[in-house]
């Protein structure tokens, strides 16, 4: 069902999770997954950026998708600034099944945690809820999600984080961009394939069990490669300005 | 009329399938439906052209081959911003004929280009001053004068740029289409819509612009456009966001403002993240008689009468099956595939892509369905296709394939079908698959 060489992730095989599953147990709530949602298409926006100009359409739906996820985390509640950094866990922990966003939301209605309640009470043992962080005060839910505050930093860290990419792909020069891209099937956006050979891979998490996640995680090592919905903005600025 | 047979889609394998090295990325057949052309995504474009029918073998019609191969486009980089340009083809239109040769447009992400494509099958011979292989004769060894004739030679093809329509584009280039007038052409892009002359390179109206003020606030672009075949003063264009807007351009110069918009309510059932993800229409084709339009969207296939903008009057599911699965569709970015689709020669049947070389047809008379396979490994070659079917849910019969065992990667976004015949085109990533229904 995956591009290449991708395993599928168990939850498609509901009837099949019995004895694989063994250290994961709970169904992941909406909210966890409508999390690791946001942050699969964070990454995405990032990401794009690295082949050839980015799919401009591509990009939008991608980003419209994400000022959906926000504007209902900001309507229930749980749209949080966390304080401390994670400690530079992967979002590869909290990409669970995420089937159960696929489904209406009407069903969803009874599902939604009460706001404040939190949710670390799904998660499997030892993982940390890592909620979105956000350098800046809590935003007014009324303010467009692509209000900028300060370019110029926030490109910085884009910037920097660009660089440790490229920095793994162990080319010589990641200013020679056309070397740089020389041996990189640009023909169709194929995400594990660009994940595999750029990303090492995060340090496994609790739910290991579930074999074959997708690697969808940023450089494990930098807290500045993560997803930052405050980056969000000069990410889509610099997306659409190309 | 192809599906009055009393077997669904009589279709079968011609004994050759077309390889190609490079991943196909458009397909057209020209007015008469003699050429086939396929872009790629090397920036090549490949011409095929119909046997003429052979009188003695008359159980198939005439086979596709090879007419002419050329490179279309090369590969830029663009020095301020730091990007490539890719060569692929991203589409081709013919232009009706008109002389002796063959003129088409194809492009990539910015520049069009106007080829024409001439037959040579004689050339001159005896001149007086060269020799036949172009030295020259000294003059002083001429002692007779004789007037060149032609002499048939080895048909050779050639292709020739005329135009080169560039320097218009800031964002990728999705369609172009030519005007009924045949003297203009439009080309869109994800924010605007140009109007070219062919004649003229160094200058185009822009006739649509949807880009916002403040790019930040940009949540839609557009996907596809298309001139209405039989008005040369309108056309459609549709959207990331599902609605397609139809324009006329004797009401002002800039056609920001529609004559009028489609667009289907949304299910509040069906609701999701990728609600609107699914609905970006992905192409739009006005049918012959220029009554109806089609769009394709992710899952399904819509039929629109111009006269109705609230709701499309047929809707056709692709692979619904799929609904359930859109995350992981997101996940591996299959969710953003464009399938486009296409309308048979009366306007009686629509045909689109899906995965795992499936490719899917609606007669909207009987409105039957059929799903057929484009591959050498599951198709004799000279025997009917075998419909295919996909199990969604629970116990899969025999000869059905279960969903979780389509390959995602074997998708079919371009097919094309003879404006007069029943022949279709199917590409899948690599290979170009022509089926003709059985003769007689």
């Amino acid at each position: 069902m995956f591009a290449r060489g991708l395993k599928r992730k168990c939850a498609d095989h509901e009837e099949d999770m019995g004895g694989a599953l063994a250290g994961f147990r709970a169904v992941p709530s909406y909210s966890l997954q409508r999390q690791s949602l946001l942050d699969m298409s964070l990454v995405k926006l990032q990401l794009c950026h690295m082949l050839v100009e980015p799919n401009l359409c591509r990009s939008v739906l991608i980003a419209n998708t994400v000022r959906q996820i926000q504007e209902e985390m900001t309507q229930d509640g749980t749209w949080r600034v966390a304080a401390p950094q994670s400690t530079g866990r992967a979002p590869l922990d909290r990409l669970v099944s995420t089937e159960i966003l696929c489904r209406s939301m009407r069903e969803q209605d009874g599902v939604h945690p009460a706001p404040g309640m939190g949710d670390d009470h799904v998660l499997g043992p030892g993982s940390e809820l890592s909620t979105v962080t956000s350098a800046q005060t809590p935003r007014d839910p009324q303010n467009s999600v692509w209000e900028m505050d300060s370019p110029r930093e926030n490109r910085g860290n884009f910037q920097k984080s660009l660089d440790q990419i490229f920095e793994t792909l162990e080319t010589r020069n990641p200013s020679s961009a056309e070397e740089l891209f020389s041996d990189m099937d640009s023909s169709y956006y194929d995400l594990d394939t660009v994940l595999t050979g750029v990303v090492s891979r995060a340090e496994p998490g609790p739910c290991d069990g579930l074999q074959g996640l997708p690697p969808v995680a940023t450089p494990a090592s930098s807290s500045s490669c993560k997803s930052d919905l405050g980056e969000l903005d000069h990410v889509m600025e610099i997306l659409v300005e190309t | 009329n192809f599906f009055s047979t009393p077997k669904l889609g009589m279709l079968y394998a011609p004994p050759c399938c077309i390889l190609t090295t490079d991943i196909i990325s458009t397909v057209e057949f020209n007015h008469s439906g003699e050429l086939l052309a396929t872009g790629d995504k090397g920036g090549r474009v490949v011409i095929f052209q119909q046997e003429q029918e052979n009188k003695i073998q008359s159980h198939s019609r005439g086979e596709y081959n090879v007419y002419s191969t050329f490179q279309s486009h090369e590969p830029e980089f663009d020095y301020l911003k730091s990007l490539e340009i890719e060569e692929k083809i991203n589409k081709i239109r013919w232009l009706p004929q008109k002389n002796a040769a063959q003129f088409l447009l194809s492009t990539n992400d910015k520049t069009i280009k106007l080829w024409k494509i001439s037959e040579r099958d004689k050339r001159p011979e005896g001149y007086n001053l060269k020799e036949e292989d172009g030295r020259y004769r000294d003059p002083t060894t001429v002692t007779t004068l004789r007037v060149p004739v032609f002499r048939p030679m080895d048909l050779m093809v050639e292709a020739s740029p005329r135009r080169i329509f560039a320097n218009a584009h800031t964002y990728h280039i999705n369609s172009i289409s030519i005007n009924s007038d045949y003297e203009t052409y439009l080309s869109a892009d994800d924010l605007r819509i140009n109007l070219w002359h062919l004649e003229i390179t160094d200058r185009s109206f822009n006739i649509v612009d949807i880009k916002p003020a403040n790019m930040e606030e940009l949540t839609e672009v557009i996907t596809a456009a298309e001139f209405h075949p039989n008005s040369c003063n309108t056309f459609v264009y549709s959207s990331s966001k599902g609605t397609i807007r139809l324009c006329d351009m004797r009401a002002s110069a800039l056609c920001d403002r529609h004559s009028k918009l489609f667009e289907e309510p949304e299910d509040p059932s069906n609701r999701s993240f990728f609600s609107e993800i699914i609905s970006s229409i992905s192409d739009v084709k006005f049918s012959h008689s220029g009554r109806y339009m089609m769009t394709r969207d992710y899952l399904s296939v819509k039929i629109w009468d111009l006269n109705m903008e609230n709701r499309p009057v047929e809707t056709y599911q692709v692979h619904e099956y799929l609904r359930s699965k859109l995350c992981s569709l997101y996940e591996n970015d299959c969710i953003f595939d464009k399938f486009e689709c296409c309308w048979n020669g009366s306007d009686s049947v629509v045909m689109t892509g899906s995965y795992n070389n499936f490719f899917r047809m609606f007669d909207r008379n009987t409105k039957r369905d059929i799903t057929l396979e484009a591959s050498r490994e599951n198709n004799k070659p000279r025997t009917v296709l075998k419909p295919r079917k996909v199990c969604a849910s629970g116990k899969r019969k025999k000869d059905e394939i279960s969903v979780d065992s389509l390959d995602f990667n074997k998708k079919i976004l371009h097919t094309a079908w003879h404006p007069k015949e029943n022949i279709i085109a199917v590409a899948t990533t690599n290979n170009l698959y022509i089926f003709q229904d059985k003769v007689n």
